[in-house]
C-alpha cells in the first residue's frame, strides 16, 4: 500500500517528477554509453591483431608504429629498405614475415601492398584467419582484394575496376594502371574491412613513372612493359613477423633494434597496445569522471526537487502523522519515492542507451571502425544501475531527514 | 471498561523551540460514548490540545490518558501506533492524500494499526461510503477529484473505519456551506452513534452546540500562555 501511495504521489507530480526522471535517464544513458564506447574501443583494438610476434618498422615510437601499421592511423615517417627487410627475413628465428607497403589510397580507403602471405598469417580476434568471401586472392599483378566495408560503401563487386590514387588525399590518380577487384574479404571488424589490398609488386608498378612523389611528365610506361620489369620494391613501410619459437622473440627484437645498417624498431603488439592504453587511459578516466559527474548532477537536481516539494507537502505529512505514521515512515516514504524515480530513470536510461546503440552502431562502425555489440546488460552495467538507485536513495536522505524533523515539529498544526 | 474515553490532569505543555506558546489544562474528562463540543477562538490552543490528545506531542507535566492509558508511558513509536489504533482524526479540510484513491485514503490508518485492521470488515470502506451518502463506486476515485463536501465525508469514513474509541475532529465543517454542514453533521453523529465512539469536536461555531451532549469552552478548561518571544 505504501508503494502504491508513493507511486500515486509521484504520478500526481508527473511534470516535475518526469523532468527529474528524464535527467537521471539521460545521465545514466550517457554514463553507460561512455562505458560501452570505452570497452568497445578496447575490445576492437585488442581484437585487431593476434598471432603476430613482432612488428618491424622504421625507428619511431612503438605506439606510432602499431597505429600506422595495424590500425592505419597516422603515417610512417620512414620506410624500411628492402635490404634490411631481406636481412630480417633471412634470420633463422623468423618463421614467416609479411611486408606491408602503405601510402596510397582509393577514395577514403587506404591501399596496402603486401604479399599473399598476409592472408596466410594475419590473425584477428584470438586467432581467426581472414576469409575471402567472394572471388579469389592476389593472383594477377593488377588484382585487388578489398575489405567488406570498402565493397559495401562503394558498391563494388568482384570484377569491378579500381583506380588507386597517389598519396592519401590527392587528386592524382594512377589511372594509367587500373586494378580489378579480385576478391572481397568477409567482414572482420578490423581495419582490414576498410583496406584495399594489392600486391607489393603492384605498388611498385604504379610508381614506375614516379620519382620523389611526383609523376615524371609525359612518361607513361605501357602496362605490357611493366609486366616484364623487375618489380622488387626498394622499401616497405613495415613488416609483420612470426618467430619459430616464442623464446626467440626478445632475441630477435634486440637484434632488429640494434641493426646497424638502418635505424629500425621492432615491437611486441601486446606491449605497444598496453602503452597505448596507458596514454588513452587518462582520457578514458577523465571521460568516465565527467559522465559520472553528470549522474551526480542529475541526482543533485532530484535532491533539490525533493527539498522544494517538502514545504508544499507538509500538509500531506501531517495527514500521515495523524493517521499513525511514524516519522520514520515519512522518511522511508521520501526515500522510496527517490529510489522509484532513480529506478525509472535507470530503466529509461537503459532504454535510451539501446535506442542510441541501434542508431549509432552502423555510424560508429563506418566512421571509426568501432563495432559496439548490442547485448543484454553486463554485470557491470547492472551494478552501475543499482549504484545509481542506491545513490539516489542516499541523496534523498538529506531532504527526507528534514521532512522527518518537520513532521516531528509540526504535529497536526500545519494549516494551509 | 469503566475507564473514561479521555482524561487530562494537570497538563502543561510548551512547544519546543517555540517558547512563545504554552498551554495548561488542569482537568478535563470525557466519558465513553460522550460527544463534546469544545469552543475556542483561533489561537486559543485548540490544535495544541488536539496534538496532545493524539500523542503527536507529549505533555511536559501532568497526565493525558486515552481509554485509561497514559500516553506518557508509551514510547514514540508505540504512541504513533496507539493513535492509529484508538483515535480517528478529521481535519478542517485537506484531509486526504489527493493522489490516493478514496479506498486507500480510508484504509490508511489501518496500515499502521493491525488490531484495528482486524476489526475492520473487508468491505467496510465501501459500506461506510454508502452510509455517508457517497455515490457508489467512489472508492476507486482519486481523492483529489472529489468536492470538498465529499472529501470531508471520506475523512469521516477514514476516522470511523475499524471503530476507534475516540474521534477527534478539528473544525470539520468550516470548509462547508451551511446546508452541507447540517447534512454532514447528521451523518457524522449517526455513524458515531453506530460505532459507539466518543467525539471531541473543536470549533468556534456555537450554533453547533445543540447536537452535543456537552459544550465546553476551551477558556474554561485551559489556559493559553503567550509570551513575547
Amino acid at each position: 500500500m505504501i508503494l502504491r501511495l508513493a507511486l500515486g504521489s509521484l504520478m500526481a507530480r508527473a511534470l516535475t517528477v518526469g523532468m527529474t526522471v528524464l535527467a537521471i535517464a539521460l545521465s545514466v544513458a550517457l554514463f553507460l554509453g561512455v562505458e560501452k564506447v570505452r570497452t568497445g574501443a578496447r575490445a576492437s583494438f585488442a581484437d585487431t591483431i593476434s598471432g603476430t610476434d613482432l612488428i618491424v618498422g622504421a625507428r619511431s615510437g612503438p605506439v606510432q608504429l602499431l597505429l600506422y601499421s595495424v590500425f592505419r592511423i597516422g603515417n610512417a615517417t620512414n620506410n624500411v629498405s628492402w635490404e634490411s627487410y631481406r636481412d630480417i627475413a633471412n634470420r633463422p628465428e623468423v618463421k614467416w614475415i609479411v611486408p606491408i607497403s602503405l601510402g596510397d589510397s582509393h577514395r577514403q580507403f587506404r591501399v596496402m601492398g603486401t604479399t599473399p602471405a598476409f592472408f596466410e598469417h594475419y590473425r584477428y580476434r584470438g586467432g581467426r584467419a581472414l576469409e575471402i568471401g567472394a572471388g579469389h586472392g592476389l593472383d594477377d599483378l593488377y588484382d585487388a582484394v578489398i575489405g567488406a566495408e570498402v565493397a559495401e560503401t562503394l558498391g563494388y563487386a568482384v570484377g569491378d575496376p579500381i583506380v588507386v590514387s597517389h598519396g592519401l588525399a590527392s587528386f592524382t590518380d594512377h589511372d594509367d594502371q587500373p586494378f580489378r577487384v579480385a576478391g572481397i574479404v568477409a567482414r572482420t571488424g578490423t581495419p582490414v574491412d576498410r583496406t584495399v589490398i594489392v600486391s607489393l609488386e603492384a605498388i611498385e608498378a604504379i610508381h614506375v613513372d614516379w620519382r620523389s612523389g611526383a609523376q615524371i611528365p609525359g612518361q607513361t610506361t605501357p602496362v605490357e612493359r611493366i609486366r616484364q620489369m623487375d618489380l622488387t620494391p626498394s622499401a616497405v613501410t613495415a613488416a609483420l613477423v612470426g618467430v619459430e619459437s616464442r623464446m626467440q622473440i626478445f632475441g630477435l627484437q634486440r637484434w632488429i633494434n640494434e641493426y646497424r645498417e638502418e635505424p629500425l624498431l621492432a615491437i611486441l603488439p601486446g606491449v605497444a597496445l598496453q602503452e597505448l592504453w596507458q596514454i588513452v587511459g587518462v582520457a578514458e578516466t577523465a571521460l568516465t569522471a565527467v559522465s559520472a559527474m553528470v549522474v551526480v548532477t542529475a541526482l543533485l537536481g532530484m535532491m533539490a526537487m525533493i527539498f522544494s516539494s517538502l514545504n508544499e507537502r507538509r500538509r500531506e505529512m501531517a495527514i500521515w502523522r495523524a493517521m499513525g505514521a511514524r516519522p520514520a515512515t515519512i522518511l522511508g516514504l521520501l526515500v522510496l519515492e527517490a529510489a522509484l524515480m532513480a529506478a525509472a530513470g535507470a530503466v529509461l536510461g537503459l532504454g535510451l542507451l539501446y535506442a542510441g546503440l541501434v542508431v549509432a552502431q552502423p555510424l560508429l562502425d563506418s566512421a571509426f571502425g568501432l563495432w559496439l555489440p548490442i547485448g543484454p546488460p553486463t554485470g557491470r552495467e547492472a551494478a552501475v544501475l543499482a549504484g545509481v538507485i542506491v545513490a539516489a536513495a542516499l541523496a534523498s536522505l538529506l531532504p527526507a531527514l528534514r521532512a522527518y524533523r518537520l513532521s516531528l515539529a509540526d504535529g497536526m498544526m500545519v494549516r494551509i | 471498561m469503566d475507564d473514561p474515553a479521555l482524561t487530562l490532569t494537570d497538563v502543561r505543555f510548551r512547544w519546543p523551540g517555540r517558547a512563545s506558546f504554552g498551554l495548561s489544562v488542569p482537568a478535563f474528562r470525557m466519558s465513553r460514548g460522550e460527544t463534546v463540543l469544545l469552543l475556542g477562538e483561533s489561537g486559543s490552543g485548540k490544535s495544541t490540545l488536539l496534538s496532545l490528545i493524539c500523542g503527536i506531542v507529549t505533555a511536559d507535566a501532568g497526565r493525558v490518558a486515552v481509554g485509561g492509558i497514559d500516553l506518557a508511558t508509551l514510547r514514540a513509536g508505540a504512541r504513533d501506533r496507539f493513535r492509529a489504533e484508538r483515535i480517528g482524526v478529521i481535519f478542517q479540510q485537506f484531509n486526504l492524500l489527493p493522489y490516493a484513491s478514496v479506498a486507500d485514503n480510508i484504509r490508511l490508518p489501518l496500515r499502521f494499526a493491525p488490531e484495528r485492521r482486524k476489526r475492520a470488515a473487508a468491505d467496510e470502506a465501501a459500506s461506510l461510503c454508502a452510509a455517508l451518502g457517497l455515490p457508489g463506486g467512489i472508492t476507486g476515485t482519486t481523492a483529489g477529484r472529489l468536492s470538498v463536501g465529499q472529501q470531508q465525508r471520506v475523512a469521516v469514513a477514514r476516522a470511523l473505519i475499524g471503530q476507534p474509541e475516540l474521534i477527534v475532529a478539528d473544525e470539520p465543517t468550516s470548509a462547508l456551506d451551511a446546508a452541507t454542514q447540517d447534512t454532514f453533521l447528521s451523518l457524522l453523529f449517526d455513524r458515531i452513534a453506530a460505532a459507539g465512539s466518543s467525539l471531541l469536536m473543536v470549533s468556534h461555531d456555537e450554533r453547533l452546540g445543540a447536537r452535543f451532549d456537552r459544550v465546553v469552552r476551551l477558556a474554561d478548561i485551559a489556559q493559553a500562555d503567550r509570551q513575547a518571544a
